[in-house]
């Protein structure tokens, strides 16, 4: 009896724990929510205001309340300034020159393509390989990979810039010291090669910071996959790469999408190599937003307008990669 | 169609640690069904990986038909595995997983659709062909498994625990169905499993592993009532027979070392010949249906004391202590014993065991 009205008289105070938990969850979900969509929407309102309206205090938060939106921004990522002057839209409009952010959006989109598919493809054979064969070696060979990403990668900034100067001179220092005529030759014909200002350069560069990530996150993968289905695969008369093109990629690919993101943001918003490396030509779009907050007054609209341009493509591509998203991620958790 | 022979087998995986497999030498015939049976880690799988190509041996020859495959890849060994837990490819269907070992012999769409459909209806999987294999019930992999193994018309089928996986009853009807399948298509199999029903019921011969050492290859018949070792006399036969430690006690007894366990038996003058040292240590074994109760006051070769009860149902079994031993006794549900009875036991004589201690081997008498 006694133990009856203990439990009906305590009861309650479970439930208001629960409660109390679930407000909890709720406040601090939503809470990280808006902290951390709030910087997005102000980019996305401040790039449809009119001048006038950027910089006004109090700020205004609610287009077609607050002020009439514009699409002038947009029209202005694409035209450059008359040189010196910051207002761009002071300029007659026919007269103005396209800017450079179609060229660099179009250098982005390229780098970070062929970065993230060579990148990832290499990543996930290397992978496959750490995780099916014995090799001597591996754990030493792996810990290296990983030791690559310990370091915050502006440590390296000049001795990649020496090397990516002028590779051919470095080469052909070394070739002139041999007494052969034609290897002196070629060092010569090679001694003016730079990787600095090229696409190859930069898409090198950026898929030496996205390797290791791609190997480490492929072998967590690949050692959860049972190594029963290439066996099956090749006791049917299958070779181990038919096996691995067959059975294994097609496993892998939700994986391999869930590790190319990360490869993508990584691409697409690096800054300061392709800053110093590739100031003059294949450079991307974020020196371009660099350089339009550079001389004279900031003009916010534009800039704004430009960030979201820019941020499109990888709103695509993670919307569209977002149910393999999910899979690749969470494939530990498949019973086998 | 082929018999396999594994000549002096051994593997082992790191230059650190023991054998694997222990020079295992086995000869299969053509259409047999062996049984691999043996206790979780003693190697089987790795004995069948090694049929199979998957592994390489550390020593040790194997044949498939007369050709010895040492060093040829599995693919070319023209042997269908099928893995404890089926390894079928998740993003293919159930069709494409079974027609998955002629698509590499570039068959005709047409002679592939065929068989595969043939396969199906003989494992009655038609209605699932066109599912893939992630959602659907055990046993129903299982088959999908089964029909990618046979649809390639193999030399020998390999097959590791593959009724694992499956509820009690389910396995009970797949160890049949099985059994009728390798019968009809007369292929060599090698099955393995730590499950010693399955073995019993399936196989036309077991062989037993313990610890990468073959114990004993025979029919099921043959290592039940003739157990060749130690191990196999344990591990063979629920409950396991009962093994009492003892000794040649002058010429016409065992017992044991406190003399509680004593029985006399005729063949001692021949087992006697049949050791090199009459102090050597023995195992006395006897199987609890091979003992029979005597509840009549002083009668028995030997008395004990019942100390558990276990009704089964269609039998009873009780543990009876004489001294430092506990004997199993199968009985009659009929007879009632309780706790505490003094009871007599009587052993069939002509179906004891005895072992030597030290190189735990069955000695003929
Ligand atoms: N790839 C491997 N590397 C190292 N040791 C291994 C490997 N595979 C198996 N072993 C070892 O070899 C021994 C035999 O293993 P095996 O898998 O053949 O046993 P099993 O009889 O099939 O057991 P189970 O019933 O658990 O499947 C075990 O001690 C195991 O730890
Ligand atoms: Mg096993």
């Amino acid at each position: 009896m006694t133990t009856n009205t203990q439990i009906t008289r305590t009861s309650n105070l479970p439930k208001i724990i629960h409660y109390a938990k679930e407000f909890l969850f709720w406040f601090v979900l939503i809470a990280t929510f808006l902290f951390s969509i709030f910087p997005l929407y102000w980019m996305f309102i401040t790039s449809l205001k009119p001048r006038t309206d950027v910089e006004m205090t109090p700020p205004t938060f609610m287009p077609f309340v607050d002020y009439q939106p514009t699409l002038d921004n947009y029209v202005d990522v694409f035209l450059k300034d008359r040189a010196g002057a910051g207002f761009a839209e002071a300029d007659q409009e026919a007269t103005r020159k396209i800017s450079e952010f179609p060229t660099t959006l179009t250098n982005s989109v390229i780098i970070t393509t062929v970065t993230t598919i060579l990148a990832v493809l290499m990543g996930t054979l290397a992978a496959y390989a750490f995780s099916r064969f014995q090799i001597k070696g591996e754990a030493d060979m792996r810990f290296f990979i990983l030791s690559t990403r310990m370091l915050p990668p502006v440590v390296v900034l000049i001795p990649v810039f020496l090397m990516f100067n002028q590779p051919g001179e470095l080469v052909n220092n070394a070739l002139q010291n041999i007494p052969i005529s034609f290897i002196q030759a070629f060092g010569e014909s090679i001694k003016d090669f730079s990787l600095r200002n090229s696409y190859i350069g930069i898409t090198l560069l950026y898929i030496t910071f996205g390797l290791p990530f791609v190997v480490w996150m492929m072998k967590g993968f690949f050692d959860e996959i049972p190594k029963e289905y290439e066996e099956a695969a090749m006791m049917d008369g299958y070779s181990r790469l038919e096996a691995i093109w067959k059975i294994v990629l097609p496993e892998a690919f939700p994986a391999m999408l869930a590790t190319s993101v990360f490869v993508v943001i990584t691409a697409w918003n690096e800054f300061v190599f392709v800053l110093l490396l590739n100031r003059d030509n294949a450079t991307t779009v974020p020196p371009f937003l660099f350089s339009i907050l550079g001389y004279g007054q900031v003009e916010w609209g534009r800039t704004a307008a430009t960030s979201v341009l820019f941020l499109i493509p990888i709103i695509v591509f993670t919307f569209l990669a977002r149910n393999h998203l999910l899979r690749g991620v969470t494939f530990g958790a498949v019973r086998r | 169609m082929a018999e396999v022979k594994i000549k002096n087998l051994s593997k082992r995986f790191n230059l650190d640690s023991p054998l694997a497999v222990d020079g295992v030498n086995l000869d299969i015939a053509d259409g047999e069904f062996l049984v691999l049976l043996g206790p979780s880690g003693c190697g089987k799988t790795t004995t069948l990986r090694c049929i199979a190509g998957l592994e390489t041996q550390t020593e040790g020859e194997i044949y498939i038909g007369d050709q010895l495959v040492n060093g040829l890849p599995a693919g070319e060994r023209d042997i269908a595995f099928v893995f404890q837990f089926y390894a079928l490819y998740p993003h293919l269907s159930a069709y494409d997983n079974v027609a998955f070992p002629l698509r590499a012999q570039n068959l005709q769409k047409d002679e592939v659709d065929q068989r595969v459909q043939q396969v199906a209806k003989l494992l009655r999987i038609e209605k699932i062909l066109k599912r893939r294999p992630t959602g659907l019930p055990s046993g129903e992999q299982q088959r999908i498994a089964l029909g990618r193994a046979i649809i390639r018309r193999p030399q020998v089928f390999l097959m590791d625990e593959p009724l694992t996986n499956l509820d009690a009853a389910l396995r009970t009807d797949m160890r049949v169905e099985l059994k009728h399948l390798q019968a009809d298509m007369a292929t060599t199999m090698i099955y393995v499993t730590h499950d010693q029903t399955e073995a019993l019921s399936m196989a036309h011969r077991i062989a037993i592993m313990n610890l990468g050492v073959l114990q004993q290859v025979g029919t099921p018949l043959e290592v039940y009532n003739h157990p060749a070792t130690l191990f196999v006399a344990g591990f063979i036969g629920t409950p396991p027979m009962n093994l009492i430690n003892c000794h040649l006690n002058g010429s016409n007894s065992l017992s044991d070392e406190s003399g509680a366990f004593t029985i006399s038996i005729s063949e001692i003058q021949n087992l006697k010949s049949k050791i090199q040292n009459p102090n050597a240590p023995l195992m006395f074994g006897v199987r609890s249906e091979d003992i029979s109760v005597d509840t009549a006051e002083g009668a028995g070769e030997v008395r004990g004391e019942v100390i558990v009860r276990e009704p089964l149902g269609d039998e009873t079994i009780y543990e009876v202590e004489i001294g430092q031993n506990i004997i199993r006794v199968k009985t009659e549900p009929t007879l009632i014993l309780n706790t505490g009875d003094n009871v007599g036991l009587n052993f069939a004589h002509d179906r004891i065991h005895i072992f030597d201690a030290e190189s735990q081997k069955a000695i003929k008498f």
